[in-house]
């Protein structure tokens, strides 16, 4: 049925979008507030220029990277069952929940200088893995996107109705027709949406451009974000570059969205009941075991490693360390829960909205991908500080900031299931006068259950890893893990701090695990 | 009736609030990890307040730059008596914002390795940046910036762009070499692994065995004896001499208790304070107290000679020693 | 009675117009080619697409304010007329109450209505496990716990069996005689028309023109539906 002039559903559309203006107003907000106290933007420098260059060139290349190699793990992961398989599927999701220090001191383990794969070549009389540099910055991304890459795509491989490859079956088709006829236009349809994801995630890469780049060359828009608030003070200068993050995010978004609209992060189906045909033909088995095979090792051997590392330490922790992990455990679920909420109301506005504004809603909405932790942090400072201390209210803003955080990739992970929802059930719910709180409760939470799964699961795994925004204004008292983790770096305490983030990892995974292993619960049909 | 009641209840309420007056609140800013249990702060706030029968309160920023960033954002409404824990790195800026009054303290004698006469910061403790490695490792040690870029020893260093440290080694150089730093810096290129964004991922990727090398303090090599009994760590001089960094605190121009935030960094220099920063701080204390060091500080190398650049021209310096540090080390 | 006054309806590349009245009471079926637009009128007419222009009214009162769940409608659609995940009983009880909560009273007017459309016992069921005919049931068991005066029908029984979708048809034509429901019925099978309906609105060459008897119609086609029939 083509979308012609619509009568609109507002019920389903306002909800959401005072959840976008939310969003908008907590972007584009402290943002206001840091150009307000410093008067006015300042200029932007050749040095920023040169910053900006690369950390496009980079945040390009790690997402055509991650984005390419994902296709032929997503491909054998589609098409083989083995055991094991759905572990995997979920463990997909962890070196992107990592605390980034955490995945980059894992990473060096296995290629670092000191790790396995350095000290055998060492032994070998070779030198070792030349990993600091640009191809050091895109393994790290690759390590943290890959994973995740490989999940939306498997997702869009779930997403194509067994019927397809039925008929593919039934008219013989070689797997080289069903590839042409079938799989193709799905990652036509899939790929520029999991690209842009990942772009806009390396576009604010900060810690690993620094410590995996090797030296000044490589440089980040980030970085010249942190040198403007902490070395020289300058806020206009800070607020300029971190408007000209947003607004590189922006061209990307809108340049991804032009081509297509973004695809999910999917709705976890990691077990569709046909699998596409697998190809019997030995070479593609090897091919298929050598692809799963080398995406696993890649992934468990450096977060072993990092868990490894801190196991140890575990049961020396303090008290005092416990009840940070139980502080970050609630904020996260509560950030979670935010999160989910807005995007699913965000998410129904866009599915509803007429096709040209619903993109324009999800560009707004994937804003909240280029903000920067020392802008919110400090423009929260300054919006709280007229009317009351503001270190009273400095986990509730963690809290919102995180929540912002994980928003867009919530709505990633819910819109196309939205969409689908409305296309499938749009029209029946309207006949029955099935609208607001009702179709929520009895139409869009037990059809959604699996996406909202996995999006409150990533979103809640994402905010025990901390935006680490309220640097201003931390009280010891109240710190969450992330940020104990850094503290006890900065005093020597180093093997406190891999015990914290082994149970960093644990807290994160095993939330994330929880949630989606609720939401494979099967419900009927 | 209404009047009556309310002057009541100001007369029921006049004893109360005399009584929380009569302890004046003295308001210290500092980094978090000061006020961490295992800190300075608690033992400080409980020393001080035994003496001043006042209320000691800290706020905290996340460390240094965030704690100057607060003071400047704040500006003339800022709550703070005292900011405690800016470096010399930090001092021009706070300088310049006007905020920080002269303090009254003249009395402590500082043992630095320079002359100290400040009127408005007030040294707590102080370091020397080095290059601390494992004795186990490195066999033959370099004594100078000119042998480490001959060596083939592997370094991690910070970046001068997001950490004070960073900024410390790239004054370090220009003090030693002036004109010549973008030659010594050519010559280190190929020690460099990477550039850790600050002193916590550097030190991290030095003891995970990334590096030969690492650019902390002549300290740190006492935590590993004091809390792991392990003397591995070493620094190593270097002829040049070495670069300080020297932590202070001033009293704000605004603060309502000047006598108190005065009488506040006198007892910082005392010898209550002073003791408790070796083995929390892991630096040097300003005023050495009566009992000397602890024991694992007596086998620290002593640099014979101090490096520091006034801190106004140090900041002259900064935009074009930088460029300098990354022309040299983008080639 | 159904009122379409002036009515016209674009969408890309496609326009039409209609002018015409259905009186209360009726069965009445909408023939023509495919692709003329008769589901697309029910939609109009169900408030899920808006007009250019004109109106569409019910006993004189203009229904545009309304929402599609507010008009004095039920629709049935091709296909997804049933929430899989929700049983039997549940997707009748949203006839009653959208929001399902449900008084014993309506729990057994539940009860009535599957016995009634000769669903007794399937309550606790979830529609997947139904043949395609007691799907069709469910939703015309819904349709009359809905009360609504007008039944709109964009093909629901076109997937069923010949003999299946004329006892649908029947059970139908019984229900709406004893509520006095007016049926609209897209159709593009001419017995079926005859089957059910008396009168018949033909839709074709962008228009719908009113209701005429359906057997005289197809007796005498006009060239458009003669073509279409195939005569």
């Amino acid at each position: 049925m083509a979308r012609g002039p619509v009568a609109i559903d507002r019920g389903a559309i306002w909800p959401g979008l005072a959840v976008l203006a939310l969003v908008l107003a907590l972007v584009l907000g402290p943002l206001a507030l840091v150009l307000a106290q410093a008067g006015g933007a300042g200029a932007i420098t050749a040095a920023d220029w040169a910053a900006v260059r690369f950390t496009l060139w980079q945040a390009a290349l790690s997402a055509g990277l991650s984005t390419v190699l994902a296709v032929p793990v997503a491909r054998a992961l589609a098409r083989r069952r083995f055991a094991g398989r759905a572990a995997l599927v979920t463990a997909l999701g962890a070196p992107f929940i990592l605390p980034v220090i955490v995945a980059v001191l894992g990473l060096l383990a296995l290629f670092g200088r000191a790790g396995i794969l350095g000290r055998a070549l060492t032994a070998l009389g070779l030198p070792p893995v030349p990993i600091y540099g640009l191809q050091g910055v895109l393994v790290a991304h690759l390590f943290l996107n890959l994973p995740l890459a490989v999940r939306m795509i498997l997702n869009g491989w779930a997403a194509i109705p067994p019927e397809r490859f039925r008929l593919a079956a039934a008219l013989g088709l070689a797997p080289r027709d069903v590839a042409r006829l079938i799989e193709r236009p799905m990652l036509r349809a899939t790929l520029p949406g999991v690209a842009l994801s990942i772009f806009l995630v390396c576009l604010t890469s900060f810690t690993v451009i620094l410590i995996m780049g090797g030296g000044p060359r490589a440089t980040s828009l980030g970085l010249a974000i942190y040198q403007a608030f902490r070395l020289e003070f300058a806020l206009g200068h800070a607020a300029s570059l971190a408007a000209l993050q947003l607004a590189l995010g922006l061209a990307a978004t809108g340049a991804g969205l032009m081509v297509l609209r973004p695809a999910a992060f999917g709705a976890g189906r990691g077990l569709a009941s046909l699998a596409p045909p697998a190809d019997p033909k030995w070479l593609a088995r090897i091919a298929d075991a050598l692809a799963i095979a080398l995406l696993a090792l890649f992934l468990a051997l450096p977060v072993g490693l990092a868990a490894l590392a801190g196991l140890a330490h575990l049961p020396g922790l303090e008290a005092e360390v416990l009840r940070a992990g139980a502080r970050s455990m609630v904020i996260a679920l509560a950030a979670s829960a935010l999160a989910t909420a807005g995007a699913l109301l965000a998410g129904q506005a866009i599915a509803h909205l007429p096709a040209r504004s619903g993109r324009l809603a999800d560009a707004a909405a994937m804003l909240a991908l280029g903000v920067s932790p020392l802008v919110i942090g400090t423009g929260a400072f300054l919006a709280i500080r007229p009317f009351a201390d503001p270190v009273r209210l400095a986990l509730p803003v963690t809290l919102l900031a995180n929540a912002l955080m994980a928003f867009p990739f919530a709505l990633r992970i819910l819109a196309p299931d939205l969409a689908a929802l409305r296309a499938d059930y749009g029209r029946l719910s309207q006949s029955l006068g099935l609208t607001g709180r009702a179709r929520l409760r009895l139409v869009t939470l037990p059809r959604l259950r699996r996406p909202l799964a996995f999006a409150a699961g990533l979103s809640a795994a994402l905010s025990m890893g901390d935006l680490g925004v309220i640097t201003l204004f931390s009280d010891p008292a109240q710190a969450t893990l992330p940020a104990l983790l850094y503290q006890r770096m900065g005093q020597y305490r180093m093997d406190e701090a891999y015990g914290i983030s082994a149970l960093l990892m644990g807290l994160s995974f095993g939330l994330f695990w929880a949630f989606d292993r609720m939401g494979r619960k099967d419900a009927d049909a | 009736m209404m009047k009556s009641l309310m002057i009541a209840g100001l007369l029921a309420a006049a004893p109360l609030a005399a009584l929380a007056e009569e302890k004046p609140v003295l308001t210290v800013y500092t980094y978090d990890s000061f006020t961490a249990d295992w800190g300075p702060g608690p033992a400080v706030e409980k020393a001080f307040e035994a003496t001043c029968d006042c209320d000691l309160r800290y706020v905290t920023a996340g460390d240094a730059a965030a704690l100057l960033s607060r003071v400047l954002l704040e500006g003339q409404n800022t709550k703070a008596d005292v900011v405690l824990g800016l470096d010399t790195n930090l001092t021009e800026q706070a300088l310049k914002s006007g905020l920080f009054a002269p303090h009254g303290e003249t009395s402590a004698r500082f043992n630095l390795p320079v002359a100290w006469d400040d009127p408005v910061f007030v040294p707590y403790d102080w370091g020397y940046f080095a290059f601390v490695y494992d004795k186990t490792k490195v066999k033959s040690v370099p004594a100078s910036f000119e042998e480490l870029g001959k060596s083939d020893l592997k370094i991690v260093i910070e970046d001068p762009r997001s950490s004070s440290p960073g900024l410390g080694l790239l004054m370090w150089v220009k003090a030693a070499y002036g004109d010549r730093a973008p030659e010594i810096w050519k010559a280190l290129a190929h020690n460099i692994v990477t550039v850790a964004p600050g002193w916590s991922e550097a030190y991290g990727l030095f003891l995970k065995g990334e590096a030969d090398m690492v650019l902390s303090y002549t300290t740190s090599p006492a935590y590993h004896v004091f809390a792991e009994k392990d003397d591995s760590k070493a620094a190593a001089p270097f002829r040049e001499g070495h670069y300080l960094q020297i932590e202070v605190a001033a009293r704000t121009a605004t603060t309502q208790q000047p006598a108190l935030a005065d009488r506040f960094l006198a007892f910082m220099t005392g010898p209550e304070f002073q003791k408790l920063i070796p083995e929390t701080n892991w630096m040097y204390p300003a005023v050495t107290p009566a009992g000397g060091l602890p024991a694992e500080f007596q086998a620290l190398i002593r640099p014979e000679k101090a490096l520091l650049l006034p801190a106004a021209e140090a900041a002259a310096l900064r935009d074009k020693a930088t460029e300098e540090w990354r022309a040299a080390l983008s080639q | 009675m159904l009122t379409l006054d002036g009515l016209v309806v674009e969408q890309e590349g496609f326009r039409l117009e209609a002018g015409l009245a259905v009186p209360e009471g009726a069965i009445c079926a909408l023939l023509g080619p495919s692709g003329a637009g008769k589901s697309t009128l029910l939609s109009v007419i169900a408030g899920f697409v808006a007009p250019a222009a004109g109106r569409v009214s019910w006993q004189g009162r203009d229904l545009a304010p309304l929402p599609p769940g507010r008009r004095p409608l039920s629709i049935l659609f091709q296909d997804q007329n049933l929430f899989p995940h929700l049983t039997v009983a549940q997707n009748l009880g949203l006839g009653l109450r959208p929001d399902l909560r449900l008084s014993p009273a309506d729990h057994a007017r539940i009860d009535e209505a599957l016995a009634r459309t000769g669903l007794a016992g399937l309550g606790p069921r979830k529609p997947g496990t139904l043949s395609g005919g007691q799907q069709g049931r469910v939703a015309l068991a819904r349709a009359l716990l809905r009360r609504r005066p007008l039944l709109l029908l964009d093909e629901p029984f076109s997937a069923l069996g010949p003999g299946l979708k004329a006892e649908m048809l029947d059970l139908v034509r019984g229900i709406a005689a004893e509520t006095g429901t007016t049926v609209l019925m897209v159709s593009h099978d001419p017995a079926d028309a005859r089957r059910i309906a008396p009168l018949t609105i033909l839709v074709a060459e962008g228009r719908a023109l009113p209701p005429a008897p359906t057997a005289a119609l197809l007796d005498h086609p006009p060239p458009v539906l003669a073509a279409y029939l195939g005569k």
